[in-house]
């Protein structure tokens, strides 16, 4: 593992919506308090890169991607679920293996 | 926005024969809804309104699938003579395959289908789209659990399109209450039209009706509709109204001598002729005579075969000194054999509309009639005769039509019930017995419009054809 993070995210949004925000707010505090220091997260934005979305499949926003570790998962909300957030992204399995 | 006034904009299909039912097209700018059972047609269906939208009318396309990729997409519109590629790699073509994979989505909070919008939206503008088809949309209710905020917004994306400005197709599959599973319907509500894919007596046929169009005047009835080579074609089975130009000129037959025992010395240009007989009584001979002088005129004849393959008719009627060979060669004849049992009435009727527009042809020859109602119940045959027979007269075009019959003035078979009173000329064929010979025999029951023989006219079938005996008795 070393260097490289071991959690890749992303975060689909299309222009600072309400949703979007807390979207964002919301997985950057799970990812403080879970995952600090092995993770990442890019915040894409659709209005301006429109031909990104077909590459991930997206179709909902706002759109968390979990390109890292495989298989990719995908949560789909404001996500203010942490619960499910955590249970589909497996983060907590994940903690509790360590 | 469009508004509903005379001049209501439509756009054209690019689905033959679907422009005249739905007078003109769908409506310009606005969704369609095209709903089926599996396997009706439906993706092809909408495939060549964005295909012949693109070749025809010169309107690019965007094609957003929910169910096939974009490669099984183009391989299996390949077979069909859609060369998606080719229209891609042109930039008048954009398919975007929208994959909703259930177990790896998780759903939690708000959220809209905003992504999706920018995707169509960016496919649109790349392309300058003018068509839009999305196949099938329903999947997402599969892929998704908040139905509320799905509902809503595929209902935005309805508006969405409309704003837009897109003439779009948003397939369903068929539920079963209503005519969506998910109730499209109730959000596409300008125009919606119905597949239907059904096997009656073990033959299949397609068929379609127009459930709703809003603000435009359509036709009411199912359609049957064939999927070949080339795509899906409708043919509207139209007005059964009797007012067809009657020509005064006369034909011949074929057979001089036979001309002769018609007062007006021959036939009625695009008039009907009907020859029934038992087995063996040379209904095919006296039609290919028909075909001949068609030919000999220069004009084309289709010859619909539906017992003998087109070798062994040429070969057959070769061997009494009528040859077809040249005639095909010249492209004057076509002769188009199948098998009565192959597909349903309508889809003959379809078959030999779609040939008849083809190859325009001044005579048509049906050979025999009778075997068509091998797959189809009287009022049926009945109904696809008139039809056919209103088509042929409709193109001013000779008609020729042999009919089995069994056995001796038993004419109650439901071919001949349909056709003899619906034919202008009616020549019945027999085999009489005299001493231990058998005599061939020919009489004219009917003759629309003109005088004719009343009397038994023996004949033999020479290597020249058919010989009348001109000093015969009766």
């Amino acid at each position: 593992m070393a260097k490289q993070k071991k959690w890749e995210l992303r975060l689909y949004i299309a222009g600072q919506t309400p949703k979007s925000t807390l979207a964002l707010k919301n997985i950057t505090r799970y990812c403080e308090e879970h995952l600090e220091g092995e993770y990442t997260i890019e915040v894409i934005d659709l209005l301006k890169n429109p031909q990104l979305a077909e590459g991930d499949q997206i179709f909902a926003i706002p759109t968390l991607v979990r390109k890292l570790p495989v298989p990719i998962r995908k949560i789909i909300g404001d996500l203010s679920n942490e619960e499910k957030v955590l249970v589909g992204l497996n983060i907590r399995t994940l903690k509790t293996q360590n | 926005m469009a508004k509903k006034n005379t001049s209501f904009p439509k756009t054209p299909t690019g689905i033959n024969g679907l422009d005249e039912i739905t007078k003109g097209g769908f409506p310009k700018g606005r969704p369609v809804l095209i709903c089926g059972s599996a396997g009706c047609g439906k993706t092809l269906f909408a495939a060549q309104f964005l295909v012949k939208g693109i070749t025809d009318y010169n309107e690019p396309g965007v094609f957003m699938s929910f169910e096939e990729t974009a490669s099984d997409l183009s391989l299996n519109l390949n077979s069909l003579g859609f060369d998606l590629e080719k229209l891609k790699s042109e930039n008048k073509l954009r398919v975007d395959h929208v994959r909703i994979e259930r177990s790896e989505i998780e759903e939690t909070g708000e959220y809209d289908l905003e992504a999706l919008f920018i995707r169509l939206n960016h496919a649109i503008d790349s392309v300058g789209a003018k068509r839009v088809v999305l196949d099938t949309i329903e999947s997402i209710f599969s892929g998704m659990e908040d139905m509320a905020i799905l509902r809503s917004e595929i209902r935005r994306l309805f508006a969405w399109l409309k704003e837009k400005g897109v003439t779009a197709i948003i397939t369903g599959e068929r539920g079963e209450k209503s005519l969506t599973r998910h109730g499209l319907e109730e959000y596409v509500s300008d125009c919606v039209i119905l597949l239907d894919f059904r096997v009656i007596d073990q033959i299949a046929t397609r068929r379609l009706r127009i459930v709703k169009y809003r603000g435009s005047t359509h036709g009411t009835n199912e359609y049957p509709f064939l999927i070949d080579e080339t795509g899906i074609s409708v043919i509207p089975i139209t007005s059964l109204q009797l007012d067809y130009k009657s020509p005064t000129t006369i034909i011949s037959t074929g057979l001089p001598a036979l001309d002769k025992f018609f007062s007006g010395k021959g036939i009625y240009k695009a008039s009907s002729t009907l020859i029934t007989g038992t087995a063996g009584t040379a209904k095919t001979i006296l039609a290919s005579h028909f075909a001949m002088s068609s030919y000999k005129r220069k004009e084309p004849v289709l010859y619909f075969s539906f017992e003998e393959s087109p070798d062994q008719l040429i070969r057959n009627i070769a061997s009494i000194g009528i040859n077809f060979k040249p005639a095909i060669r010249s492209k004057l004849l076509h002769i188009h054999a199948s098998r009565p049992s192959l597909q349903g009435l309508e889809m003959h009727l379809l078959v030999m509309n779609k040939l008849m527009a083809e190859f325009k042809p001044r005579t048509v020859i049906v050979d025999p009639i009778s075997s068509l109602i091998t797959v189809g119940n009287s009022s049926e045959v009945r109904a696809m005769l008139v039809r056919l027979m209103d088509t042929l007269k409709m193109n001013e075009i000779n008609a020729v039509f042999t009919s089995l019959t069994h056995y001796k003035s038993e004419f109650n078979d439901a071919t001949v019930d349909a056709v003899s009173s619906l034919a202008d000329t009616w020549i019945d064929l027999d085999n009489g017995q005299k001493n231990d010979e058998r005599v061939r025999s020919l009489q004219i029951i009917k003759a629309r419009g003109m005088g004719h023989a009343m009397s038994l006219q023996n004949f033999t079938i020479t290597n020249k054809g058919i010989q009348f005996i001109s000093n015969g008795k009766k």
